[in-house]
């Protein structure tokens, strides 16, 4: 594999993980449990469109077909999103949506944190303008498992169940292939698993904070990357990609 | 199930260094750390502020619509505390 060919999918992963939680996340919109948190969730449905944009526009440019991020971004098969199982789960109550966007958030600001050092000065430079974007998510999403976790029985014992339900899809996180390889030794990224302590840590210091209990389960699931999904990718694709399906390069 | 609602808290946005904080709206919070979040996220989303206080509503003590008269009519009466009688030199703006 050639470091443009790692660098493009590589920066097409982390387009694609925005580009579907931002998907989930607008499902929420006209339909938060109360105004403040409606819009709060737009708007990092809306802050992870605009990661999604700039990193798809960056591998379209690596890749150098002719492609561009809305091609990316519409035009794909379900088969050809390389975006974590975690992403595309679906929302769930409000407590799952949060736990979801806890796990996957602590995972962008210990990876974008990271590659603000990259040696490859366009995904420095998306990294830290979407760190700023990040740590506000992380934060909003751990106080609201803080509070959900010791909140009412109810609320626990909900999202409890939300966070032994998604934990599964967690490790994936951390899958490493030949892209990754090629770019760490071409100086590009860093190995994820430099990131996992510091993860683990964040969770773990939320998790008990909140009264919540991490899941002893030791099954993983894993195939995002490789394009093999869940079953909810395609439904959630079949919506997404609709009006450019139904009304080809269509502008509005 | 009874519903309990969060309480209500008023909103003061800092639009710019300098400036003080004015009152914009009010939202519902679980506390004042989320009241805050909440804040950030319906008033400042389009770069309105650099600095947010949050109060809770119950905390504010009001002044008695029903005392209006006395309270504010006897101001009405009392031009000279407007520094109107004076003449503005030339060259003084922003007076």
């Amino acid at each position: 594999m050639t470091k443009e060919e790692a660098l493009f999918k590589y920066t097409l992963r982390l387009g694609d993980d925005a580009l579907i939680v931002s998907q989930r996340l607008s499902e929420w919109c006209g339909h938060g449990p109360i105004l403040e948190e409606d819009i709060a969730l737009t708007n990092i449905a809306l802050d992870l469109v605009g990661q999604a944009t700039v990193l798809l526009e960056y591998a379209a440019k690596v890749e150098g077909k002719d492609r561009s991020a809305d091609d990316l971004a519409y035009l794909r098969y379900e088969r050809d999103y390389t975006n974590l199982l975690l992403c595309e789960q679906p929302n769930g109550d409000f407590g799952a949506t949060i736990v979801r966007q806890f796990l996957f958030s602590a995972y962008q600001q210990f990876m974008y944190a990271a590659l603000t050092k990259s040696s490859d000065e366009q995904l420095a430079a998306i990294a830290e303008k979407s760190l700023k974007e990040v740590k506000y998510h992380v934060k909003h999403s751990a106080e609201w498992v803080i509070r959900l976790g010791d909140g009412t029985e109810e609320s626990h014992q909900r999202v409890q169940a939300s966070l032994n339900d998604l934990w599964r899809f967690s490790q994936e996180i951390f899958f490493e292939d030949e892209v990754n390889q090629t770019l760490i030794e071409a100086g590009i990224i860093t190995s994820l698993e430099d990131l996992r302590a510091d993860w683990e840590g964040l969770v773990k210091r939320v998790v008990e904070e909140a009264t919540l209990t991490l899941p002893e389960t030791k099954w993983q699931l894993d195939g995002g990357r490789k394009g093999l999904h869940s079953e909810h990718l395609g439904y959630l694709l079949a919506e997404m990609q609709y009006m450019q399906r139904a009304y080809p390069g269509m502008e509005w | 199930m009874t519903k309990k609602e969060w309480p209500l808290y008023e909103v003061f946005i800092r639009s710019k260094q300098g400036l003080s904080h004015k009152h914009v709206g009010s939202l519902r919070a679980a506390d004042e750390t989320m009241a805050v979040e909440n804040a950030r996220d319906v008033y400042t989303r389009r770069s309105e502020g650099v600095s947010i206080w949050v109060v809770e509503s119950k905390n504010i003590f009001a002044s008695d619509p029903s005392e209006a008269d006395s309270l504010f009519e006897p101001a009405d009466s009392k031009v000279y505390r407007h520094p109107t009688f004076y003449d503005v030199p030339d060259g003084i703006s922003h007076m």
